[in-house]
């Protein structure tokens, strides 16, 4: 594995800038997040993506915004990072008509097509076909635009799983799969349900490439994700990019973690994502102790407001819940 | 007698079964998993202590190869209690569960049984449209699997046990806001539905209704989570407008209790059926064609049903709340017709 400090050298500092502000906001938002639903003023269940953010970070970072994502139940680090307004994603977690999806979708189903990212799926494995649909659309329109599909190590053991990546390979869409895997769906851990060590292992039996790398290493999944993305663009077909990563909280909702390990807690805890992309962009130069307070400073702000706009936007009437319904 | 919960009841009623029969066996996702969840409502929790992981099988997340394995080990002679987390999960699996386990029996000419129970949990509470629909009657329109709704603790572990000694496959559906589950897995905005469970062993045969509350006016038919709502109407509609509500729970739509409900209506010409899905093609209006060929002449009204709307479950708390059928919608119903 080459040198991370390398792949800094050759990023566009403002680049590599724009990821770190996605994952601070990204980890920010979702502190702000539990906290309120745990003061009771979110409805429903949360599941956070804290532990997770330079996935989402790295992989977007290749992307346009009319490339397209494909997100989970755990929604909210893609579509902060592919760029749905931060107050449209949190009037939705409030139930808002101003949020993205006018309080009809949910935390499960944050999104706006607008920015690339339809509603995000809550059924493990359902996105990946659209996804290959959404690649099949720009292949047919000749659109050099690729179409990425997020989803957990869990969701590799649907069945939606095998027939998208078979189909994807033999038609050579341009998608990627980016499986993010964090040792567990739910409260099973991946070597309980699975019997290859990598779930780019099952690459090969699609003949796609397939590739692993530290999903807690914002660079190196963007180094990944652009030679997917860049082959996908020309033509080249589809990838199944791997990020090991953990979730630093539980799966969903007060889940305390009872049956992780320990120990492998405490390891995978100690590689926190956001403070290994600090200390890098620190000591190769690239940001100042500075500039990291006042990205955060800003990103704070941003945050405060979005609270502000959702606890200040009206519900929807209850006749919305007839509308949108028939496209006319 | 005990006082339990649906989760408990369930639990219980799993725990018999398992230590009475030897080919009894739970299987799905996160249900046996150490120090974890005892599936998505807390059912299974702690099984796997006293009966290992063989027997409390985990899965990946692969609804139809779990479902599909529950079928093929019923096929064998064994008798799986196979759940998904949420009903809506049921449609990952749509092949195993329509075209195959309600099919074999009758595909082979009588000679396989498929003696299978499958768990699934309905019901909206606020997590948006791929957690929250009732899908009873999508099942309810498949000949081949028989059907139960239990909606207390007491109904629950006796038709449990009931389905898993039937020969044939069995779907209980039930609510997740009537579980009662306890600590992290708690439901917002539960609902008591806990019974006094005796000591000693009981069963619950299936296709025989429960009237909960006597009436002479209106017969109020209705499952789940709309029983309790169901309830409170009737209440209501007793204290303040003297109208008295006869409330039935069928407790299975497969085999359905036809006999308790036409004796109901002939004794109050009128029916209103209630179910938390969408109206359009729901298991109401099956009932309500029967009763209108079968017993017309004692209807002094319409048969009217009260459904949610025929939407998707909408996320945002005060969409829901008019999703979801309540007290107060049942009431204009019965007050329309008198
Ligand atoms: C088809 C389906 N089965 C089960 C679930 C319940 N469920 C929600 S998230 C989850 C775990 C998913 O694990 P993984 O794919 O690894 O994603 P992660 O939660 O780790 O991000 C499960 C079982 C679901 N939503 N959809
Ligand atoms: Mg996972």
């Amino acid at each position: 594995m080459p040198e991370n400090k390398n792949i800094i050298d050759t990023l566009p500092g403002d680049a590599a800038k724009a990821m770190y502000r996605a994952m601070v906001t990204i980890r920010q938002f979702e502190d702000t997040v539990y906290y309120m639903f745990l003061e009771g003023k979110l409805p429903g269940t949360v599941h956070l993506y804290q532990g997770q953010e330079a996935v989402a970070a790295g992989v977007c970072a290749n992307l346009r915004k009319e490339d397209v994502i494909f997100s989970t139940h755990r929604a909210d680090g893609h579509a902060i990072a592919k760029g749905v307004s931060l107050n449209a994603c949190m009037a939705e977690l409030f139930g808002r008509v101003t949020g993205c999806c006018k309080g009809k979708g949910g935390a499960m189903h944050l999104g706006d097509i607008d920015a690339g990212m339809p509603p995000a799926v809550a059924i493990v494995g359902g996105g990946l076909p659209m996804a290959a649909g959404c690649g099949l659309a720009f292949k047919y329109r000749k659109q050099d635009n690729v179409s990425i599909a997020f989803f957990g190590d869990g969701a590799a053991n649907e069945g939606a799983f095998h027939e998208t990546l078979n189909m994807a390979a033999v038609w050579k869409l341009p998608v990627i799969f980016v499986c993010e895997n964090n040792l567990y769906g739910a409260s099973t851990h991946v070597s309980k349900v699975m019997k290859v060590e990598n779930v780019a292992d099952r690459a090969s039996a699609y003949g796609i490439p397939g590739v692993t790398v530290d999903g807690n290493n914002v660079f190196e999944v963007y180094r990944a994700a652009g030679e997917a993305v860049q082959r996908a663009r020309m033509g080249g077909g589809p990838t199944l990019l791997e990020c090991k990563t953990y979730r630093r909280g539980g799966h969903s909702r007060g889940d305390s973690n009872l049956y992780r390990d320990k120990k492998e807690e405490a390891e995978w805890l100690a590689k926190d994502p956001l403070v290994l992309v600090r200390e890098k962009l620190v000591t190769g130069g690239i940001i100042t102790e500075e500039e990291i307070k006042n990205i955060e400073e800003q990103v704070k702000a941003e945050i405060e407001k979005a609270v502000k706009f959702a606890e200040e936007s009206p519900f929807p009437a209850k006749e919305e819940i007839f509308k949108d319904f028939w496209a006319d | 007698m005990e006082r339990l919960t649906i989760a408990q009841a369930l639990r219980e009623g799993i725990r018999e079964e398992m230590r009475r029969d030897e080919r009894v066996f739970c299987i799905g996702e996160d249900i046996g998993v150490t120090k974890g969840f005892g599936g998505a409502f807390t059912v299974t929790l702690g099984l796997s202590d006293e009966f290992g992981h063989e027997r409390i099988l985990d899965t990946p997340i692969s609804e139809t190869g779990l479902v599909g394995a529950a079928i093929g080990a019923a096929m064998m002679g064994l008798r799986p209690i196979a759940d998904v987390q949420y009903s809506d999960f049921l449609f990952c699996a749509m092949d195993q569960v329509i075209n195959q386990a309600p099919k074999m029996r009758y595909m082979s000419g009588g000679k396989i049984t498929v003696p299978m129970v499958l768990r699934a949990p309905v019901g909206a509470t606020q997590r948006g449209a791929q957690h929250a629909q009732s899908v009873e009657s999508y099942f309810f329109h498949c000949p081949g699997w028989k059907i139960a709704c239990p909606s207390n603790a007491y109904d629950a572990k006796g038709l449990l046990k009931t389905a898993v000694r039937d020969d044939n496959p069995v779907f209980i559906f039930e609510h997740k806001k009537l579980y009662g589950a306890k600590g992290i897995r708690k439901v917002s905005g539960s609902i008591d539905a806990s019974s006094d469970i005796p000591a000693e062993e009981y069963l619950i045969p299936f296709g025989q209704a429960k009237i909960l509350r006597e009436g002479k006016d209106v017969t109020i038919l209705a499952t789940l989570r709309m029983v309790y709502e169901s309830l409170r109407a009737a209440e209501e509609l007793a204290s303040k407008k003297g109208i008295s509500a006869e409330v039935i729970d069928p407790r299975t739509l497969i085999p359905f209790d036809y006999d308790t409900l036409y004796l109901s209506v002939k004794k109050t010409g009128r029916l209103v059926i209630v179910h938390e899905d969408t109206m359009t093609g729901g298991w109401g209006a099956e009932i309500a064609a029967r009763v209108s060929a079968d017993i017309f002449d004692c209807l002094d009204a319409p048969v009217t049903r009260v459904c949610a709307p025929d939407t998707p479950a909408p996320f945002s708390t005060p969409l829901e709340e008019f999703f979801v059928p309540d007290k107060e919608k049942i009431k204009e119903a019965v007050l329309k017709k008198a």
